[in-house]
């Protein structure tokens, strides 16, 4: 692939135990792309998250941001990543502006730097109205925008966001999808998302990967994936290959059981 | 896919000026110190050390001793008493609070390292301790004016307690880091400083000392932070032993944090 490889990670192992809960993934994203991280409950999303972004280690393989490898050199590769967790975590004791604020000073943002960080942020995300609020005190949606808001002060290359839209409204959701649009086709950015809307990855992703009990069955752009249902399915063609790729799957394991 | 990985935000990372050596404590801290005060818990810590500092100096135990010298050995000898259930209370929150918020996994993520979050967040409930301790200083003015106490040995206590809270809060920093819960973290907290206080305690050193060597009792003896805390800094003296011996506790109790945190990283 190009040169600019700003996501690296290779074969990712994750045990829990002797469950492997991720078995070799590998993940390469460039400038520009916008990849749809697919799979059913459990498949594996969220832990390989955690693994490129550092929180957790993995049991094997290993993952680069940037260039910078994640377990050798973990500040110059959080340097130039924005995080949304799962379910955006946040101080619920804090106001929406400190909560910001704090962020920013942790990722090194002073002055006019982190002013105008902030303020993109609240911009971006529509959290004007909340600024002055306690977190704890948010609505689900408004909580995720600010874990979103979180995400983007320092305007890192890479973004990393597990589930951005759960929880919004339509309207925002319509909203930050074209925002995750813009900033990876204008903004250069690699990104990766995870959702359960298949929809969302036709609207949003230039390339849709889908793992299964922790392996990946597809990676590929999301016109591929919708070339992979048979014409005659008129109605929810991804559903329909969603369900066949991830379905193997689960009918394997049942095999092992029996 | 290609090798070749460059990296092309050196630049854009770069763009960030690098923080100094201590910006990332400073941040951890900062917030660390203003969140006891956005919660109720502040301003009960601070009611209750005030309160119970003055009721016990003043009602139990006799400020003007019997040889009518004013000192104020016995606020200072209540001091490990009221730290065992209060320290705990301000170290409780510290992990258990972020493995049960998920905040850990955004801390983790972003550009600090382990060393900022454990210091910082230790340095905050320290400060907000020895804060508590500097708001009893009416008790120094009281007994300045009911007598002619010696400030030097009342300095050394004041001294020597901040030092005490700082012992007990690295314990508790530990317990907190190995609980999701608070509640847990601090039962646990109490019980293991009730320990560490208790080695020290005479009756309890009378019963060693009736089945064990007294080498041994000695061994425990040292290890006890009221030995540590009463047999100086209460007598005026700033014995650089027992200032090592503090340092060399929280020094200890940061160091476990750490692993027990990384621990959770590598899935335990
Ligand atoms: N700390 C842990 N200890 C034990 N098992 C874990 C742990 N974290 C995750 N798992 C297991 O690993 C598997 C993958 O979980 P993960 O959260 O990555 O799934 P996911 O693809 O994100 O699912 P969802 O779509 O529901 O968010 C699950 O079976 C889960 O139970
Ligand atoms: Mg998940």
């Amino acid at each position: 692939m190009s040169a600019s490889l700003l996501i690296d990670a290779r074969s990712l192992v994750r045990r829990f135990g002797s469950f492997r809960a991720v078995d070799g993934v590998d993940l390469a994203v460039s400038a520009g792309e916008v990849v749809g991280f697919l799979g059913p409950n459990g498949a594996g999303k969220t832990t390989t998250m955690r693994m490129i972004t550092g929180f957790l280690e993995p049991t094997s393989g290993r993952a680069s941001l940037c260039g910078f490898d994640v377990g050798s050199d973990p500040l110059a590769a959080k340097r130039c990543l924005g995080y949304l967790p799962e379910g955006a975590p946040a101080y619920p004791d804090m106001r929406v502006d400190e909560f910001l604020r704090f962020v920013a000073r942790a990722r090194g943002l002073r002055g006019a730097q982190a002013r105008s960080g902030i303020a993109r942020g609240i911009d971006l995300l529509g959290l004007n109205s909340v600024r002055k609020q306690s977190i704890e005190t948010l609505s689900k949606g408004y909580k995720r925008r600010v874990g979103f808001a979180q995400a983007l002060l320092h305007d890192p290359p890479v973004l990393i966001l597990d589930e951005p839209t759960d929880g919004l409204d339509p309207n925002q959701k319509h909203e930050v999808r074209s925002l995750i649009r813009t900033m990876g086709e204008q903004g250069g950015k690699a990104i990766v998302l995870s959702t359960h809307i298949l929809e969302e990855v036709e609207a949003v992703c230039t390339r849709a990967v889908v793992i299964a009990r922790g392996q990946t069955v597809f990676d590929g752009t999301p016109a591929e994936l919708d070339a992979k249902a048979p014409d005659s399915v008129r109605q929810g063609r991804l559903d329909h290959v969603f369900r066949e790729l991830t379905r193997s799957a689960s009918v394997d394991k049942k095999e092992v059981l029996v | 896919m290609s090798d070749e990985a460059t990296p092309v935000s050196a630049a854009v990372a770069a763009t960030v000026t690098p923080p100094g050596p201590l910006a990332g404590v400073v941040t951890v801290f900062r917030r660390e110190f203003g969140a006891y005060f956005t919660t109720p818990v502040a301003a009960i810590f601070l009611v209750i050390f005030l309160v119970m500092a003055g009721v016990l100096t003043f009602n139990v135990g006799n400020l003007i001793d019997p040889r009518g010298q004013a000192s104020l050995r016995v606020f200072f000898n209540w001091h490990p008493w009221m730290y065992l259930f209060l320290v705990p209370a301000l170290s409780m929150r510290l992990w258990a609070d972020e493995h049960r918020l998920g905040t850990l996994e955004l801390l983790t993520t972003l550009p600090l390292t382990l060393r900022d979050l454990v210091v910082g967040k230790f340095l905050a409930a320290w400060a907000f301790a020895v804060l508590a301790l500097a708001l009893t200083f009416p008790v120094w003015l009281t007994i300045s004016f009911l007598g002619d106490p010696d400030h030097g040995v009342i300095l050394a206590g004041y001294f020597g307690s901040a030092l005490l809270s700082g012992g007990l809060l690295a314990v508790g920093c530990a317990v907190s880091a190995a609980s999701r819960s608070q509640v847990v973290a601090f039962v646990l907290a109490v019980a293991v400083s009730f320990f560490m206080l208790l080695t020290g305690w005479a009756p309890v050193q009378a019963f060693f000392q009736s089945w064990m060597p007294q080498a041994g009792v000695e061994a425990l003896a040292s290890v006890s932070f009221l030995t540590h805390f009463r047999h100086s800094f209460l007598r005026g003296v700033v014995d650089l032993r027992n200032l090592v011996f503090f340092c060399t506790v929280i020094a200890a109790g940061l160091w476990i944090t750490g692993v027990l945190l990384r621990a959770k990283r590598q899935g335990r």
